[in-house]
């Protein structure tokens, strides 16, 4: 069944290469898509009727950018920023522009995650706080984040696994990764082998971000 | 001046629903707490309790009318303000409302790090504390370790961390069994006594007041309908709604349907004494022992709210001349005959 006319072996290092551009094309996702995120969904979180800054404008303003953008399927959002990859990292294919359609992509999905979680902190714990004097600000930052970073923690792993499988079209606009690689030299080749390692590559990555999300969420929990 | 004063204090919340009706939570509340008293301030669900004791530390503020605490209007100063205010009022929940991703200790440590607390004194307090409570050995525990009753005793920890002047206590004992509220309640008389802090407690429970406030208010429908020390209207109630409250605790005397069940069941006659004092019990039941008559005690109480007895008891009485007897005694002060 393995055809023996596989370029596997020819392969590996280029293999290797793929492997390092995904890796860090996801770190740098991750990290800042992460960091905007976490923004995007205190804001909502914290603009929300009853919210610690309840701002109806503020919140429907922001919700009506979230919703525009989230359900644009990631193929087309890349041509979408496109134009805005230019003006921010001047270029508008390649690594670095499907990192930045990456991260602005996760920044929305990131947000509603972030917020999805923070909604379920006790309402109470937040009185006490207020109740002890602390500032609107510090709360959000010392009491609401903490208490849900159990939740947080595993949002944010369930994300890395929606971004690796974003990086897998990069080869849209000319960039590298085990996604394209698959497509390149898997796929358009009938190289059923080359596929199925660059396949198993990448189910191995995601179990390890899987099981260290999984891991530090437990520790949080104490569970 | 007292340490807490509401005048005239008016709180109305934006409808939930839009072009729903404004809720009036509060409607026109006048309202005094002295310095190192128990005040209970009781009612149903909905009555506006929850309402009134977070304008006392501005987690709500007035719609109208005043909020006066040690002499500053709250109703007057910004949040930055009322930040510093509210480090001096310590607040309990019926839920305690402890940060799960924090141990007792680090629990602690949140209002004194809020408060500016320099890292030996803190550890000094939050270990201070610590005993006072009881909880010396939980330090490090999580709050998912603790019981409901040491859950709540971190609560009130937290709450006197930076040594507030008034204890707000909202509904703390209402998801306590009977043994562990009384040793909450216990704590909270021990707060009062020996730290001298005034504690304003809402409850629906009865019990609470009766064992733990010196005054209570009694709140229907956004207004205080009644209020006064604890055994004026535990012995003479007169609202129906404080009335409803005391029977939860004292049997009422008994008239219709009741008094018709205690007739059928016991022959002879029913008198009801009084024991809040003015006739002695002892001379009820010697004038009827001489005559040789026998006396059953068929209803009533006797309830002590501190040094204060009241209550009634009724008395079924048999044997010949016993109409004579209850005619006699029926004219004695706090005897009343009832059949």
């Amino acid at each position: 069944m393995i055809s023996q006319d596989t370029n596997l072996p020819e392969l590996w290092s280029l293999i290797g290469t793929a492997t390092w551009e995904t890796a860090y094309m996801v770190a740098i996702t991750v990290a800042i898509g992460g960091v905007l995120g976490l923004g995007v969904g205190l804001a909502l979180y914290a603009t929300r009727a009853g919210g610690l800054f309840a701002n109806r404008v503020a919140f429907t303003l922001l919700n009506l950018v979230v919703n525009f953008f989230r359900p644009i399927p990631f193929v087309i959002f890349i041509a979408t920023v496109q134009p805005l990859a230019r003006l921010v990292v001047g270029i508008g294919i390649g690594n670095k522009a499907i990192i930045f359609a990456m991260t602005l992509a996760a920044m929305f999905g990131i947000g509603r995650i972030v917020e999805q979680n923070l909604v379920t902190v006790d309402s109470g714990v937040i009185e006490a706080a207020r109740s002890m004097g602390a500032s609107r600000l510090r709360i959000l930052t010392t009491v609401v984040v903490p208490e849900a970073l159990g939740p947080l923690i595993l949002g944010y792993t369930f994300a890395f696994v929606a971004i690796v499988d974003m990086s897998a079209i990069a080869g849209a606009i000319g960039a590298g990764g085990l996604g394209n690689f698959a497509l390149q030299y898997g796929y358009r080749q009938f190289d059923t082998v080359v596929t199925w390692t660059v396949v198993l590559i990448i189910v191995a990555f995601v179990q390890v971000g899987q099981f260290l999300g999984n891991t530090a969420a437990r520790r949080v929990l104490r569970r | 001046m007292a340490l807490v004063e509401l005048r005239d204090v008016h709180k109305t919340f934006a409808p939930t629903k839009r072009g729903g009706a404004p809720i009036e939570a509060i409607r026109g509340v006048d309202l005094d707490v002295e310095a190192g008293e128990i005040h209970a301030i009781v009612g149903y669900s909905g009555a506006g309790k929850s309402t009134l004791v977070r304008l006392v530390n501005a987690l709500e503020q007035p719609t109208s009318g005043s909020v006066t605490v040690d002499g500053t209007r709250l109703d007057q100063l910004g949040e930055r303000d009322l930040r510093r205010v509210r480090q001096g009022i310590g607040m309990i929940f019926q839920q305690f409302n402890l940060m799960r991703s924090r141990t007792v200790w680090g629990n602690l440590e949140f209002p004194l790090r809020l408060a500016g607390v320099g890292d030996a004194d803190r550890q000094r307090r939050i270990s201070e504390l610590l005993h006072f409570v009881g909880l010396a050995d939980k330090a490090h525990a999580y709050p998912e370790q603790l019981s409901g009753g040491q859950k709540q005793r971190v609560g009130i920890a937290r709450a006197l961390a930076t040594n507030p002047s008034i204890l707000l206590a909202d509904e703390s004992t209402s998801a306590l069994d009977p043994d562990t509220t009384r040793e909450v309640l216990g704590l909270l008389r021990k707060v009062n006594e020996e730290l001298g802090i005034t504690i304003i407690v809402i409850t629906h429970e009865m019990d609470v007041v009766r064992t733990l406030a010196h005054r209570v208010s009694v709140m229907e429908q956004g207004r205080i309908v009644e209020s006064g020390p604890v055994i004026d209207l535990f012995a003479r109630p007169r609202e129906a709604v404080t009335r409803r409250f005391v029977s939860t605790l004292v049997e009422e005397v008994p008239q219709g349907a009741e008094l018709e069940a205690l007739r059928r069941q016991f022959a002879g006659r029913l008198i009801v004494v009084d024991v809040e004092g003015r006739t002695s019990q002892s001379d009820v039941f010697a004038a009827l022992a001489t005559r040789g008559l026998s006396v059953e005690v068929v209803q009533g109480g006797v309830n002590r709210v501190g040094p204060a007895v009241f209550g009634h008891v009724t008395l079924a009485v048999r044997g010949e001349g016993v109409d004579d007897a209850v005619a006699e005694v029926g004219r004695l002060e706090g005897v009343e005959v009832l059949a």
